[in-house]
C-alpha cells in the first residue's frame, strides 16, 4: 500500500476505487492476522458497504473528504455505534455502544473506512498488549516479541500493512511506546485538543486519542480530522486548532532543540546511539541542538502511577453489572457488584484499581495522592522552564526495543518502567510524537520521542518530520 | 487529613508497610474479591510499587499546588435549548437485566 495522502487523493480523483483499496487491506488482514492478532473485531461487510458510499460520492461529483478510502483500524476502547466495543476487557464482552465517538464521526466525515477494531491491554493498563483478555498481540516485526501497549493492536496493524491509519489512547505513553517498538508514527496530541467523548474512560486528567501513521505526515493528515472543539466533552479546548499538514516541510532552521539527557540516560545503549544520531541530524539541517537536563522526569513515573490509578479506581466504578456488560448474580447488589467484578476485571485492572482505592483512602490521600499532584505541578513548571531555552526537546520513546512476550507479565514494576520517558508529556498535557529511527543492535525498531509545548503540534511535526528524513 | 503513625513515608523515613489486612481491606472497598494466593501476590506487588513511589513521599512539596489537570478549562457552558438525549430503549437495551423500562438488580440491603 502507498500512503494515507496518497491514496485519499487517488480515491478522490477517480484513479483508484475505495473498494478496491478496503478489498486489499481485507485480504491483508485475512493472511496474516491470524499470526498478529492485531484485531478483536474486523468490519469487512461494514468497510465493503462504506467503501462503496465513497465511490458512489466520487462517482456524483462530491469530495469524500480528506481521508477518503483509507483503511483505519480503532483501538477498542473508542465507542462504535452497534459494534462491540470490549476495551479488551471480560467484562465488556459483547457491549456495543448506543452511539459513536466523537473521532469514529469525524474519521465518517472524512471518507475514512474503518475496517477493525485492536486488541489491547485491558482498559488500556499495560505497556505490552498481553494484559488483553482476549489473548496477546505479536510484533509483526517478530512475532516472539511484544508489540508494546496499550495501544499495541492498532500499532501492529499498521506496522503490518493492514491498515494505513490507526487510532490508539495515551494516557502514559500507550500511543507512543507501542509506535516506537513496531516501528510506526505514534503521536499524543495536546490534552483537550481531541475531544474525548465516546473514549472509555481510564485516567480523565491524562486519556488522549492520536494518530498511528506509516509517516508523519500522514500522522499529521490523520491529527487534522481529528483535533477541534468538541461541545460533548467539556475538557475539549474551546479554539481553533491550527492545520498542522500543510506546514510539515518547513524545516527546522532556527528551531531549539534541548537534547533531554533525562529522556536518554536510562536507555539501552543501542537506543541512546539513535537518539544521539537523530540530535545530530538535526543539527546537520539547521536546528540549534544543546543538552538538557530535567531531572524532575525522575518523579514522574512514581506520580503517574499514583495519580493514573486514583483516577482509574473511580471511572471504574461504573462497572456494577447493573446498566451494561457482564453480571454474575448473586443474593444482594453488593454481592452481584462483587461477583461481576471479580469475574470480569484480569489482575492489572484489579492491581490498579487497588492500588488507586489505597492512594486515595482515609489516611493515605495527603501522602500519595496530593503529593503525586504535587509532583505533577513540579513536572509542569520543568518543563515551563525547559521551554523557556528551547522550541521542542528530544529523548527516546522507550528503554529498549521490544521485548519478548511473557518477559514482564509477572512483574508489574518491570513492565511500569517501559512508561519512563512517555509520561512528563501526560502530566503536563503537551503534545509528543515517536519516529522510526533505525533498530537496536537486535535489528528491532527505535522510536525517537520529540516533545513540544501545549499547543505545537505544528512544529512538532515539522521537527518530527526532519528527524524521520534523516532516519 | 492527617496520615496515621507510621503510614506513608516521611522525608528520610521507610516506606509504608502494606499488610494483608490493607489489602483485604481496600479489596473490599473496590468491591473485589481475592482468593488467598491473591492476597499473598497482590500484597507483594502494590509493595514494591509502594516503595518505587518512596521517592515522590519523600519530596517535601509543600509550596506547590496540586495540580488535579493539566490544561485549565473554565465554565464549559452551552445554550440553555432542549435537545434529544439517550433514547430509553436504547439506554436500557445492553442491560444484564430490565423489567418494566428500569434496570433489575438484586435485592438491596437485608431482607425485611
Amino acid at each position: 500500500m502507498s500512503s494515507a495522502h496518497e491514496t485519499a487523493a487517488a480515491v478522490r480523483s477517480g484513479s483508484r476505487s475505495a473498494r478496491e483499496v478496503t478489498e486489499e487491506a481485507l485480504r491483508t488482514i485475512t493472511a496474516r492476522d491470524g499470526d498478529v492478532h492485531a484485531f478483536l473485531t474486523v468490519l469487512a461487510d461494514e468497510a465493503m458497504a462504506r467503501a462503496d458510499v465513497i465511490d458512489a460520492a466520487v462517482s456524483a461529483g462530491e469530495d469524500p473528504g480528506a481521508l477518503a478510502g483509507v483503511p483505519i483500524a480503532l483501538k477498542d476502547n473508542l465507542c462504535t455505534r452497534g459494534v462491540a466495543t470490549t476495551c479488551g476487557s471480560k467484562i465488556l464482552e459483547g457491549w456495543r455502544p448506543p452511539y459513536d465517538a466523537t473521532v469514529v464521526e469525524k474519521l465518517r466525515v472524512a471518507g475514512a473506512v474503518v475496517v477493525g477494531k485492536t486488541n489491547m491491554d485491558e482498559f488500556a493498563m499495560g505497556s505490552s498488549t498481553e494484559n488483553s483478555a482476549f489473548g496477546p498481540t505479536c510484533n509483526p516485526r517478530d512475532l516472539t516479541k511484544v508489540p508494546g501497549g496499550s495501544s499495541g493492536g492498532s500499532a501492529a496493524a499498521v506496522a503490518a500493512g493492514f491498515t494505513l491509519l490507526g487510532l490508539g489512547s495515551d494516557t502514559g505513553g500507550s500511543i507512543r511506546q507501542p509506535a516506537a517498538l513496531c516501528g510506526v508514527v505514534g503521536m499524543k496530541p495536546t490534552y483537550g485538543r481531541v475531544s474525548r467523548y465516546g473514549l472509555v474512560a481510564f485516567a480523565s486528567s491524562l486519556d488522549q486519542i492520536g494518530p498511528f501513521a506509516t509517516s508523519v505526515a500522514d500522522a499529521a493528515l490523520l491529527y487534522d480530522v481529528l483535533a477541534g472543539h468538541d461541545p460533548l466533552d467539556s475538557t475539549s479546548l474551546p479554539m481553533a486548532s491550527p492545520p498542522a499538514f500543510e506546514t510539515i516541510e518547513k524545516g527546522v532552521d532556527g528551531v531549539r532543540v534541548g537534547v533531554c539527557t533525562d529522556l536518554i540516560d536510562g536507555c539501552a545503549p543501542d537506543v541512546q546511539a539513535r537518539v544521539r544520531q537523530a540530535a545530530e541530524a538535526l543539527a546537520a539541517a539547521g536546528a540549534e541542538v544543546d543538552e538538557v537536563r530535567v531531572p524532575e522526569f525522575a518523579y514522574g513515573l512514581s506520580a503517574y502511577y499514583l495519580i493514573a490509578p486514583a483516577e482509574a479506581s473511580s471511572n471504574l466504578a461504573r462497572y456494577d453489572g447493573v446498566r451494561y456488560g457482564l453480571r454474575v448474580d448473586a443474593e444482594d447488589a453488593a454481592a452481584m457488584n462483587t461477583a461481576t467484578r471479580t469475574a470480569g476485571f484480569g489482575a492489572e485492572v484489579k492491581r490498579r484499581i487497588m492500588l488507586g482505592t489505597y492512594a486515595l483512602s482515609a489516611g493515605y490521600y495527603d501522602a500519595y495522592y496530593a503529593q503525586a499532584q504535587r509532583v505533577r505541578t513540579m513536572v509542569m513548571r520543568a518543563f515551563d522552564s525547559a521551554y523557556a531555552s528551547f522550541h521542542v526537546l528530544l529523548g527516546a520513546t522507550a528503554p529498549t526495543t521490544a521485548f519478548a512476550l511473557g518477559d514482564k507479565v509477572d512483574d508489574p514494576m518491570a513492565m511500569y518502567m517501559n512508561d519512563v520517558c512517555t509520561i512528563p508529556s501526560n502530566l503536563a498535557g503537551h503534545p509528543a510524537v515517536s519516529v522510526p529511527f533505525g533498530t537496536g543492535d537486535d535489528g528491532l525498531p527505535v522510536g525517537v520521542q520529540v516533545l513540544a509545548p501545549a499547543l505545537a503540534e505544528p512544529l512538532l511535526f515539522q521537527v518530527a518530520r526532519v528527524v524521520e528524513a534523516a532516519a | 487529613m492527617s496520615r496515621p503513625e507510621g503510614a506513608g513515608t516521611s522525608p528520610g523515613g521507610t516506606p509504608a508497610r502494606l499488610s494483608r489486612e490493607d489489602v483485604v481491606h481496600v479489596a473490599r472497598l473496590a468491591r473485589l474479591s481475592l482468593s488467598d494466593e491473591e492476597v499473598e501476590l497482590f500484597t507483594a506487588q502494590l509493595q514494591t510499587v509502594l516503595d518505587h513511589a518512596a521517592d515522590v513521599a519523600a519530596l517535601d512539596l509543600a509550596h506547590l499546588e496540586p495540580s488535579s489537570h493539566p490544561i485549565p478549562v473554565e465554565n464549559a457552558l452551552r445554550l440553555d435549548v432542549p435537545r434529544p438525549g439517550l433514547d430509553r430503549d436504547e439506554a436500557l437495551a445492553m442491560a444484564p437485566l430490565v423489567e418494566d423500562h428500569r434496570f433489575r438488580v438484586p435485592r438491596i440491603g437485608e431482607a425485611p
